[in-house]
Parts: C-alpha cells; sequence; structure tokens
C-alpha cells in the first residue's frame, strides 16, 4: 500500500505530465499561426488563411486542455507539498504570481479575440492578438522555467531560520540553468508542434487530401523541423554540460557511470543495477562519454558512489535520456529526409509519409522523457540542496489522495483518447474546417471517399 | 515606499479583489453552463457563444486568487485547500470538464455534440456546488460535524442559485427573442431563491460564530454594517420588479438584471469581509500571521500595480469587441 508521499509524487507527476503534452503544444504552434497570418497578409493567397483555419482550432482545442490542467497545479502545492511554499515560498511565490499576471490573462483574453474575433476587429488587429498570444505562451514558459531552473540550480538567496529569503532576483531569475532550459525547452516545443503539423497534414495526404494546404503546411513543419533539429542537438549538449557543472550526480545517472571514471564510455544500452550497483549488458562505446562532457578522452566524470544517499534512483534517468536522445535522432532524421523531398517536389513516397503519420507524439514522448530525466534527475531533493522532497510532503489522509488521484488519472486517460481521436477527425473533416466554399467541393482532383462527403454536404454547422 | 505592516493587507484586499471578480465573471459563465436547456440545440449554441470569448480569462481570475493566498499566505493556503482537499479537487475535475467541454463540442462527429453538451453542464455544477460548499465549509471555520456539513450543503445550493441567477441576467443582456424571455424567467425564479438563501446564510452565520455576532452588534460600526443587507435585499427586491417588466422597447435596460446582481454579489462579499477581516481563516490564522516575506510581497505588489491596470484595460477592450448582441457562431 502506497503512502502519502509516493501517492502524491504520482498525483503531481500525472498532472504536470499530462499538462506539459499541451503547452509543448501551444507554445510554438501559436508562433507559426503567426507565420501563416503574416503570410497571407503578405501573399492574400487564401490558402495560408486555410491553413490558419485548420491550425487555429487545433489550437485552440490544446490550449483549452493545457489551461483547465494547468490550474490543479496551483492547488497542489498547498494540499500535497505543504512543505514547498514554507521554505521557499519566497521564491517561489513571486515567480508564479509573474506568471500569472504577466502571461495568463494575456494570452486568455486576446486567445478571444483571436477565435472569436476575427469579423469584429481590423484584419491588423487580429493578427497582433494572434502575436500577443504566442508573446503571453513564450512568457508563461519563460516564468515556469525560470522557477523549475532556480529549484535545479538555486542561486540568489540566503536563508534564514530554515526559510529561504529573495537576495538578487536577478540572480534568481536568470539562474545558472535558465538560459540552457529555456532555450532547450521552447526548442523542444517548436519540434513537438512541427512534428504535431507534419503528422496531421502527412495524414491528410494519405487519405488522398490532394489540396495545396496538407502539401504546404507539411512543407513548412518539416522545413522548421529540419532548422530546428540540429540546433537542438547542440543547445541539448550545452545544457548537458551546465548540468555536468552544476549536478554532476544527474549526469552520472544518465550516463550509468557509478565508479568515478577517466575515459568514461558512452552506454548506447545498458541494465543498471541499483542493488548490485553496477551496469549488466553493457554496449559501450569507449571513452565518448568523457569527450562529449568534457572535450577529453580521458576527461573524468564523477562516479555515483560519491553520492550515496544523494543521487537520483538511476533506471529512470538512465532510460529516459535514452529514450530522449533517441527520438531526438530520428526525429532529425526524418526532417531532413522530409525537407528534402518536400522541396525537390517529387510526390512523397508513402512509407516517409507512414512513417510521419506514425511520429506525429514523437515529441511529446521525447519531452516528457526529457523532463523526467531532469526532474528524477534533481531527486531525492525538490530544490538541489535546500529542500528534499519527502520533507515537502502533506499529512493529508492517504484514503483522499487516493480518491483524487484515480479521478484524475480516469479525466485524464478519458480527455487524452478524445483529444488524439478528435485531432485525426478535424484532419478528415478539413474541408469543412478551412471553409472551402461550396462549388470548390466538386474539384474532380479530390479523390474523397463516399464516407467523407456525407458531413461535407451540411457546411457550418460547427463553432 | 509600502510599510511591512500594510502589506498583509495590501494582499487580503487584492486577493479578496480577485476572488470577488472571479464569483462575478466565472459565475456568469458556469451559470450560463448549469442553464443550458438540453431540450434546444440552437439556445445551447447562443448560450456557449455569449461566454466563449470570455470563459478563459474570467477563470484566470480564480488562478489569480489562489495564487495570491498561495504567495502572499502560503500558510493559509495549505491550511484552507488541506482541509477542503476533496471539494477542491472536485471542483478542479468539473472545471476541466467544462473547459474542454468548449472546445470538443464544436469538434467532435455531429452526434457526439450532445454528450459534450451534457459533460459541459456537468463540468459547471461540479464547479459551482463545490465552490458553494467550500464557502460553507470556510464559514464554519472547517467543523466535521453533521451540522457543518449540512450548512455546506445548503451553502452549495445557494451559492448554484447564485450563478444561475447571473448566468441568466447576462443572457438578458446578451440574447433576443425567446431565449431571451426563457433567460427572464430563470433570472425571476433564480432571485426568490436566492433571496431566501442569503437570509437564510444572515441569520446563520452569526449565531454559529461569536466573533461574527459581536461585530455585526457593537455599535456604533454595527449601525454602518447594517446598511450591507439592508443594501443587498433592496437590489434583490428591485431586481425582481425589473424581471417583470422586461423586455422592454428596444429592449432598452436588458443589462439592468446584470448590474443588480452584480451588487448583490459585492454586498454579500462585504458582508462575508466584514464578518471574517482580519482573519484569513476563521478564528485560527490572521492575514499577518499568515503573510510571507515582506520583500517578495513588495517585489510581486510593484509589478501588480503595473500589471493590473493593463490587465482591466485590455479586459475592457476585449469587452467592448464583444459587445452587444451574441451573433451567430463564428470560430476561426
Amino acid at each position: 500500500m502506497a503512502d502519502v508521499f509516493m501517492l502524491s509524487r504520482i498525483q503531481f507527476a500525472a498532472n504536470i505530465s499530462f499538462h506539459i503534452l499541451f503547452p509543448t503544444i501551444t507554445i510554438a504552434l501559436c508562433w507559426l499561426l503567426c507565420y501563416f497570418k503574416v503570410r497571407f497578409h503578405l501573399s492574400g493567397h487564401p490558402v495560408w488563411m486555410r491553413i490558419y483555419r485548420f491550425w487555429v482550432k487545433v489550437f485552440a482545442l490544446t490550449f483549452a486542455l493545457g489551461v483547465v490542467s494547468g490550474i490543479t497545479m496551483s492547488f497542489q502545492f498547498g494540499t500535497n507539498w505543504p512543505g514547498f511554499m514554507e521554505t521557499v515560498g519566497n521564491i517561489a511565490g513571486p515567480l508564479l504570481g509573474y506568471e500569472v499576471l504577466t502571461a495568463f490573462f494575456l494570452e486568455a483574453t486576446f486567445l478571444g479575440i483571436m477565435l472569436f474575433g476575427i469579423n469584429r476587429v481590423p484584419p491588423w488587429v487580429h493578427t497582433l492578438a494572434t502575436f500577443i498570444v504566442a508573446i503571453g505562451t513564450s512568457l508563461s514558459a519563460f516564468w515556469i522555467l525560470a522557477l523549475n531552473s532556480w529549484m535545479q540550480t538555486p542561486t540568489g538567496h540566503e536563508i534564514i531560520d530554515g526559510v529561504v529569503h529573495a537576495k538578487d532576483w536577478w540572480a534568481i531569475i536568470f539562474n545558472p540553468s535558465f538560459p540552457y532550459r529555456f532555450a532547450h525547452m521552447l526548442i523542444a516545443s517548436g519540434l513537438t508542434a512541427c512534428f504535431l503539423m507534419a503528422g496531421i497534414s502527412a495524414y491528410r495526404i494519405k487519405r488522398g487530401d490532394n489540396k495545396k494546404a496538407p502539401q504546404l503546411s507539411l512543407k513548412t513543419a518539416l522545413t522548421a523541423a529540419a532548422l530546428l533539429a540540429p540546433l537542438q542537438v547542440f543547445v541539448g549538449d550545452l545544457h548537458g554540460l551546465n548540468t555536468f557543472e552544476h549536478q554532476p550526480q544527474k549526469v552520472a545517472a544518465m550516463e550509468g557511470v557509478w565508479d568515478t571514471t577517466e575515459g568514461a564510455p558512452l552506454l548506447l544500452f545498458a541494465v543498471p543495477d541499483e542493488t548490485e550497483r553496477t551496469n549488466h549488458f553493457e554496449v559501450p562505446i569507449p571513452n565518448l562519454a568523457s569527450v562529449i562532457l568534457t572535450h577529453d578522452p580521458n576527461g573524468t566524470i564523477r562516479g555515483l558512489n560519491e553520492f550515496k544517499g544523494e543521487h537520483p534512483p538511476v533506471k529512470p534517468v538512465f532510460y529516459g535520456f535514452r529514450l530522449m536522445v533517441g527520438l531526438g535522432l530520428l526525429m532529425l532524421a526524418m526532417a531532413w529526409l522530409g525537407s528534402f523531398y518536400a522541396w525537390r517536389k517529387p510526390a512523397m513516397p508513402g512509407w516517409l509519409l507512414s512513417g510521419l503519420v506514425a511520429m506525429t507524439f514523437s515529441g511529446w514522448l521525447a519531452t516528457l522523457a526529457g523532463w523526467y530525466v531532469t526532474e528524477v534527475g534533481r531527486q531525492p531533493y525538490l530544490v538541489t540542496g535546500i529542500l528534499k522532497t519527502a520533507d515537502a510532503v502533506t499529512d493529508v489522509h492517504p484514503g483522499n489522495v487516493w480518491l483524487s488521484l484515480s479521478a484524475y488519472l480516469t479525466v485524464y486517460a478519458v480527455l487524452l483518447v478524445a483529444y488524439i481521436r478528435t485531432l485525426f477527425l478535424m484532419a478528415r473533416r478539413s474541408v469543412e474546417i478551412e471553409e472551402i466554399q461550396p462549388h470548390e467541393h466538386d474539384n474532380p482532383f479530390r479523390q474523397a471517399r463516399p464516407a467523407d462527403t456525407a458531413p461535407l454536404a451540411q457546411p457550418g454547422g460547427s463553432k | 515606499m509600502i510599510p511591512d505592516y500594510a502589506l498583509a493587507d495590501i494582499f487580503a484586499f487584492l486577493m479578496a479583489l480577485s476572488v470577488l471578480v472571479y464569483a462575478i465573471l466565472d459565475g456568469y459563465d458556469l451559470g450560463v453552463g448549469l442553464l443550458l436547456p438540453m431540450n434546444n440545440e440552437q439556445h445551447r449554441d447562443k448560450m456557449i457563444a455569449s461566454i466563449g470569448p470570455f470563459w478563459d480569462a474570467n477563470e484566470t481570475w480564480l488562478v489569480l486568487a489562489v495564487g495570491l493566498l498561495l504567495i502572499a499566505f502560503p500558510t493559509a493556503h495549505s491550511y484552507i485547500l488541506k482541509a477542503l482537499y476533496l471539494p477542491a479537487a472536485v471542483m478542479l475535475i468539473g472545471l476541466i470538464l467544462r473547459g474542454v467541454a468548449f472546445d470538443f463540442r464544436a469538434k467532435v462527429r455531429p452526434g457526439r455534440k450532445r454528450t459534450w453538451d451534457h459533460v459541459f453542464k456537468i463540468g459547471s455544477l461540479l464547479a459551482t456546488a463545490s465552490q458553494g460548499y467550500m464557502l460553507g465549509a470556510y464559514v464554519m471555520g472547517f467543523e466535521q460535524s453533521l451540522g457543518a456539513i449540512i450548512f455546506s450543503l445548503l451553502s452549495a445550493v445557494g451559492v448554484t442559485m447564485a450563478y444561475i441567477l447571473i448566468g441568466a441576467s447576462w443572457l438578458i443582456m446578451k440574447t433576443e427573442q425567446d431565449l431571451q424571455q426563457r433567460a427572464i424567467r430563470w433570472a425571476t425564479r433564480a432571485s426568490m431563491v436566492s433571496f431566501v438563501g442569503i437570509l437564510a446564510v444572515c441569520v446563520v452565520n452569526p449565531l454559529i460564530n461569536e466573533q461574527v455576532m459581536s461585530r455585526w452588534t457593537t455599535a456604533p460600526s454595527a449601525y454602518l454594517f447594517a446598511m450591507i443587507p439592508v443594501l443587498c435585499f433592496m437590489f434583490l427586491t428591485l431586481q425582481v420588479l425589473v424581471l417583470r417588466r422586461l423586455p422592454l422597447a428596444n429592449d432598452e435596460g436588458c443589462w439592468l438584471p446584470f448590474v443588480l446582481t452584480t451588487l448583490v454579489f459585492l454586498t454579500c462579499f462585504a458582508g462575508l469581509g466584514v464578518s471574517f477581516y482580519p482573519y484569513v481563516v476563521p478564528g485560527v490564522m490572521t492575514f499577518t500571521e499568515a503573510a510571507s516575506a515582506p520583500d517578495s510581497l513588495r517585489f510581486i505588489l510593484y509589478g501588480a500595480l503595473v500589471v493590473i491596470p493593463c490587465i482591466l484595460a485590455y479586459t475592457v477592450f476585449s469587452y467592448r469587441v464583444f459587445w452587444g448582441k451574441v451573433r451567430d457562431l463564428t470560430y476561426y
């Protein structure tokens, strides 16, 4: 029977994992919407507006899921982790407060104008509203990553009677790991949104939708992904070096290094064993971990045994890291291959389209894996060196946490299935959503299946 | 420079303000959700269209209110929310369901739309009733007795009625013809039930709580405070009289019920404020005792003083954009 500590951890992990799926898409998707809107203003070509119309609806749905799942978090700080606010509330409070004040109201209000106001405001105001929402979503990421990074690498504070007080807000916000984590997350969001867009567009093309909109959105998404993926490898490497400097025990778990080693190998695969404190079934590349982390084939990597009792559980960090990097490299390969076809203009081969459809949510997996590496990698601390997770937990009755946890999990599972199904349903109803005029329905080139035409016969009807 | 001793009061005021704004704004859109008629899809579409552009920003006031509680009074935040653990979870699930139903209903297969409208209504009800329950539990000082639970349940009914009233008032302002007439009927019934509910709270609250009793009966301030319930019942009576005459030619005065309901909310809220200030947890903890470090409060306050006027400005802008009667659903 799990205790309130484990239950609260599972509940928070479930909430934040479910939540992060949606902002990861919306942060970057809104900038892509701005791009489509600007292209429309510049060219006047209706295809840009159609792409915008389709994706703004995906954005609205995703944003709504992000908003409602985010609210639960601010309640759980108090209900399940009272020790967090009691110890570091003087830092966490203002950062969260600024997120609400500068980002939440901004994006929520202008989202209303962006979604419903297109006939009520001049076109430039509508485009401006889109920009403001994009700025809002990125600002929100800024504040929350400032807080998360401070929890990883705290600076700019002093501790008086066990309670953390702010000394230098600049140092708190721009703490050592913040710039890397922020850049890493923004690019992750870009890749997630691009692969979502590529996957849904490829799905439409595969189903015989030969209009210009899916082709163009596929090309845009793949091109952006092809540019972002190598950038992410570079930024990820910098982030890793930063972690190596400030949280060596996390890197030791990521690399599966038990004893402090000179010239540590890069493990492509292994099964870490925490009871025997060794790895089984290692597939090593000699010296490569040292080269990556210290730029010296014989560089020293401090092992987990130096941090006994103070290092994170190894398996989730070790596997999570490999999943993230593996997916990242796969995304890089697919983005380049896809861009090659998209720009060279021959029809994209079926297997590549299928591959892109299969990778529609690859960004989610990579992002989640990355967050698990960094958050589990901070354990046993909640705030590195200041507050242990176990010391922050609530004394609420475990039965209550069981109840709330099972309710959240049920709701989240249903919503996740509904979300994914609705995205593909929207792809199938794209003609209606993009508001193609009735006479365009007769387009002889559109290989509509009989099943598709029925709902299309009644345009409008949806909000 | 703001002195340390004033900070707790300033933040108490800001938090109370966001709770009030939340109750009015999300109150009307939760109320609209509660009223969704399952027998008329056109009315449902219109009603949801009337709150579509606003609900997200409205809900943000709750995030701000809870955020301010968390930031400025962290010990009170964990005390209150631990005591209200399950109703808070129910409210959050209600808000989740309501929020996502907005979007799913417009995007799923036509046959599924009705299901999501049900979800919309149930979500609104869960959120509203649990808020009312939490208010009741708060007033009762988080007592665990049977009496306290009954009071909390009654409070859940009361808040549901209040939200229905403000939701119907919103619809009177934003709709026309048969939907408007329907809203007038809804509002009339809700006004009468609210009248009884508020009266019950006015009687019960001082009886169960000595501090509240003395606050309301100690002269000379009690004379001033007595104005609050008097005004409240005056507004409610006026509301019923106005509703009887609506709709007028050219739809004059269609905004009156909403304004009157807002005034009723304001007076009720002032009544609660008078009863419990300076306690953030009734009888247990004052605002000053629960306040966090002055430096952190100052850091957020200076920002808030700049940002809140901006928020108000663009909120007004947004309401102006969507001024007037709700048009047919156009969703971009």
